[in-house]
């Protein structure tokens, strides 16, 4: 065993977990943030997309170790209390999801690639950019719609943020 | 229309948990106690068994139990089962060799299930299934379908020549005159590429029992939860349906793959009694792979007469169809009824005849994959009818036009009563939003570019909303499929809906409230959908063949007719006027020529408290159930028009534009209609072009990771334009027809047609990868060069 300390959606953690432990397993099994899912072996379906240190990371092809000290948000920690992150608000209201198991993966990769790209990004890098986020329900379209309307809606939140 | 009512695009009640990750399925629950089940797999496509040495995994630290087949035959625990019976052209019945949960003398496919480890953890249940000790005896496998009635590898005993039936439909005397005076003859030879569902979220269960009921509870990812409780039960014997409780709970896509009762569930169930505690298993991305039912499979020879006019005089198919090793719970319906009474297509063809042998191999069981039959059907009937049109050298729309079907109802050769429909209008519509008109303009531009541009047509039917009970019993079903529903309204008139519908993406928490806010007037805030749960839903089929919509919500309007009438018993009594002079509209029973009325949610706490009638004339409460069954299926039909530009350099293929134009009759919610479209079009898309089980000689699956199996992504699709049409459907009491498979029934005809168009040449096989289209490429323009 050894022992592990992080910072997960603000909050400080420790514990003490099988080296082997990958950080989807930490954040899942020993936190129960079981937004955060699993669909894969591989690295290619981005379901357990976390963002460490303010980056998009696959959280199976971590370990919980390798992320000593550093800052994790989940899909849990995006929202601001009640009131949904946009991109959460832009998934909703363009139905870029249904089952759901990809939703939490594919919004913090969006939210990521807007951080990245900008939130003027076009549906060509759009596309592009979720190469590693794979769904099997929606075929993509309103996904891509919802991440165009939701890199819009991040640009306006700061600015109704410092309105209010 | 009201902004939450039918045809309304309702944003989704169930997307707060989703985009919060609040979402529960099951990989996500934990009971307490539990332990970890891990399957030791067969490395051999076929085997005999002849010892299993399990004394160092049973030493290995925290494992709890090390089981085998023989335990489960020790403890009697039954064999999964087929439950669709088929009868061969002679009469005699399919030949279904037996499908332990855990291997019993041998293994008959890559992934077959060998032993189980339970442990305290999953790594040391996986390092325990390390030090099983198994003494195979390697057997010749047989894995291509075309080979394996004349292969020496012999899957099961009961069937030596590997045939599971060799079966037929239509009147082969009639189409073999069709043909003796036919003009024209179009035969292709047709692969229908193998798929792999891959559900975004894989298999999971947990399996508990409690000592002091006697009684089990199941958390698993199902489509039919009840259909699960009952094989279960009455099959494989696990325990006697009322002390066993099934329950899925959100479940991330199924697609036709979590229909079917599997081995890790069975043994789930059964390990938790041996070991006395809950056992939690959930399947790696590879064992997916290996272990969920496939789908499709086809190898198949058809052909199309036609007359001097274009007009089709018949249709002969020969298919062979791999089940793979073991029968699978519907394997036997798929590649049959699912398949053969669609090939009539929404055209006009007096005669069809259809054989079919399904084969085993040693490869995992085959059985529905979203559509099910009807793509294979669709891709039949499509390939030929664009070949056809091509050799002719008609329009492909024309010669379509020319074979629609225009007076309905429609009695095709093959089983099916087409009750309505306008293929017309869908294409023309089609036609429209394809700019069709300007294709040989935008072909030209390409062209320019040195790009080779295709356009393709799919014009589909299919029969879904499945379907009659006395007409799928009398074809074979071991089941009916009629589906349940019930009505709580509660006292202060919010309601809950209990659905034997199971949603596994597509929106029911939703559209079924949309129904029930439109009929009752209540908002839909007030309405919560109970499905997933054997404890609280009486009974149900499950979602699956596009029939929650037609046959499950059919079910509710049936019980809200119910609950309107017992409200206006008790309105009655309210208003102090006769049962008969109260009507209900708006939310508001009204006595009928007066300003008199009740709120839906007054009446509802009125015949809670009954204090305005006598118990004994009228029961308290507010609660109805209904079953309903369909009285026939439902028959949506649509126009696809793909257009590819190929690069011929690369034999890459860019699909460039997608129209979508569909019947499904009345839509309760376009935005999630138009989402099911989109779903069902990627995954068509994807048999067209990327995806394919491979498995070697031996038997190995080549293609089981993501690595290795090309899933469609984001950057292969444009927008997609979809349209609709709208005949309703006479069938059901709300005239829907059912959404869910469409797009995988079109597209991949829609893609080939379009990428031989492109080319020139008819030959290319699914999927259409770079180097096929390469390779299709340089001979056509060999040819061209030579001509």
């Amino acid at each position: 065993m050894a022992a592990v300390s992080m910072t997960v959606n603000g909050r400080s953690v420790t514990a003490d977990i099988d080296p082997r432990t990958l950080l989807v397993q930490f954040l899942r099994e020993d936190l129960r943030l079981t937004g955060t899912h699993v669909g894969c072996d591989t690295s290619q379906c981005g379901a357990c997309v976390v963002h460490l240190d303010g980056k998009a990371v696959k959280a199976c092809t971590i370990l919980a170790l390798q992320c000593e000290g550093a800052h994790v948000t989940t899909i849990e920690g995006l929202a601001n209390g009640t009131e949904l992150h946009p991109m959460q608000a832009a998934f909703r209201e363009h139905h870029g999801l249904q089952c759901g198991f990809c939703t939490p993966g594919m919004i913090m990769t969006a939210v990521d690639l807007v951080n990245r790209k900008g939130s003027d990004v076009d549906e060509h890098t759009i596309r592009h950019e979720l190469e590693g986020n794979l769904c099997r329900c929606t075929g993509y379209h309103n996904i891509v719609k919802a991440i165009a309307a939701g890199a819009r809606a991040m640009a306006q939140a700061p600015l109704r943020q410092a309105a209010e | 229309m009201t902004a939450t009512g039918i045809g309304a695009p309702v944003r989704r009640k169930e997307d707060q948990r989703f985009v919060t990750g609040t979402g529960r399925y099951v990989d996500d629950l934990n009971r307490p106690g539990q332990a970890y089940a891990y399957f030791l797999r067969s490395p051999h496509a076929h085997a005999a068994i002849r010892r299993i040495d399990k004394a160092a995994a049973l030493a290995s630290p925290g494992v709890l139990a090390v089981l085998t087949g023989e335990d489960l035959a020790a403890d009697k625990i039954g064999n999964l089962i087929c439950g669709w019976m088929i009868h061969s052209k002679d009469g005699t019945p399919m030949k279904a060799g037996p499908h332990p949960a855990l291997a019993q003398g041998k293994v008959r496919y890559v992934g077959d299930h060998v032993a189980v480890v339970i442990a305290e953890t999953l790594l040391q249940a996986k390092d325990a299934a390390e030090a099983i000790v198994v003494d195979y005896e390697v057997l010749p496998a047989v894995v291509d379908p075309a080979e394996a009635q004349k292969s020496q590898a012999q899957v099961h005993e009961v069937a030596p020549d590997n045939t599971v039936f060799r079966w037929h439909l239509g009147d082969k005397a009639a189409v073999d005159q069709a043909f003796a005076r036919a003009k024209h003859i179009t035969k292709l030879s047709l692969t229908n590429n193998r798929l792999v569902p891959n559900a975004m979220e894989p298999r999971a269960a947990i399996g508990e029992y409690d000592p002091g009921t006697d009684s089990f509870t199941l958390y698993t990812t199902s489509q039919n939860p009840h259909v699960a409780r009952l094989v279960l039960s009455a099959f494989i014997g696990i325990a006697p349906e009322h002390k066993l409780r099934v329950i899925a709970p959100d479940v991330g896509g199924g697609f036709g793959s979590k229909i079917f009762i599997y081995a890790e569930e069975t043994v789930c169930l059964w390990a938790a009694r041996k070991i006395g505690r809950p056992v939690k298993w959930n399947a790696e991305r590879t064992e997916a792979f290996l272990a969920d039912a496939h789908g499709r499979d086809h190898v198949t020879e058809a052909e199309m007469a036609v007359d001097e006019d274009g007009r089709i005089l018949g249709i002969r198919v020969s298919t062979i169809a791999n089940l793979g090793a073991y029968l699978s719970t519907f394997a036997s319906s798929v590649p049959t009824y699912l398949y053969a009474p669609l090939l009539s297509g929404p055209y006009d063809i007096p005669a069809i005849y259809c054989e079919v042998d399904g084969v085993y191999t040693n490869t995992a069981p085959v059985d529905a994959y979203r559509g099910a039959g009807r793509p294979e059907a669709t891709f039949v009937v499509e390939r030929l009818a664009e070949v056809t049109a091509r050799q002719l050298g008609m329009d492909p729309a024309k010669f379509r036009k020319k074979n629609y079907i225009r007076n309905f109802p429609h009695q095709t050769p093959v089983i099916m009563t087409y009750d309505v429909g306008d293929y017309h209008a869908s294409l023309e519509k089609a036609l429209e939003l394809a700019d069709y008109k300007n294709f040989g303009k935008r072909k030209r531009e390409s062209a320019r570019r040195g790009k080779l541009r295709g356009i393709g047509f799919s014009s589909y039917i299919e029969a879904c909303g499945i379907a009659p009970s006395q007409a799928v019993g009398s074809l074979g079903a071991g089941v009916g499929l009629w589906e349940s529903a019930e009505v709580r309204v509660n006292p202060t008139g919010s309601i809950e809906v209990l659905t034997g519908s199971h949603s596994h993406g597509q929106g029911h928490e939703t559209t079924f409230a949309q129904l029930v806010s439109d009929r009752l007037g209540v908002p839909i805030e007030n309405i919560t959908i109970v499905h997933g749960d054997t404890d609280k839903v009486q009974f149900g089929m499950g979602t699956y063949g596009s029939r929650s919509g037609a046959v499950g919500m059919s079910a509710i309007a049936k019980a809200i007719d119910k609950v309107i009438a017992k409200g206006k018993k008790v309105a009655a009594h309210v208003l102090e006027a006769s049962e008969g002079d109260i009507e209900f509209k708006d939310g508001k029973f009204t006595v009928v020529g007066t300003d008199k009325s009740a709120a839906f949610g007054d009446i509802a706490l009125q015949a809670y408290i009954a204090h305005k009638f006598s118990g004994q004339e009228l029961e308290p409460g507010l609660k109805e159930g209904a079953f309903y069954d369909p009285t026939n299926f439902t028959f949506p039909a649509g126009v696809h028009i793909c257009e590819v530009e190929i690069d011929p350099e690369t034999g890459m293929t860019s699909i460039v534009n997608w129209t979508a134009v569909d019947d499904f009759g009345v839509v309760i919610n376009p935005m999630i209609v138009e989402g099911q479209v989109h779903g069902g079009i990627a995954q068509g898309v994807g048999q067209a072009l990327h995806e394919r089980a491979v498995y070697d000689a031996s038997g190995q699956l080549l293609t089981a990771s993501y690595m290795d199996y090309q899933m469609p992504r984001a950057e292969d699709f444009p927008p997609f334009t979809v349209g609709m049409t709208v005949t309703p459907c006479p069938s059901n009491p709300l005239g829907v027809k059912g959404c869910g498979e469409a797009g995988a029934i079109a597209a991949p005809a829609a893609v080939i047609n379009a990428i031989t168009d492109a080319l020139g040449h008819e030959d290319i096989a699914m999927p259409a990868t770079p180097h096929a289209v390469w390779r299709a490429a340089q001979k056509s323009q060999m040819r061209m060069a030579a001509e």
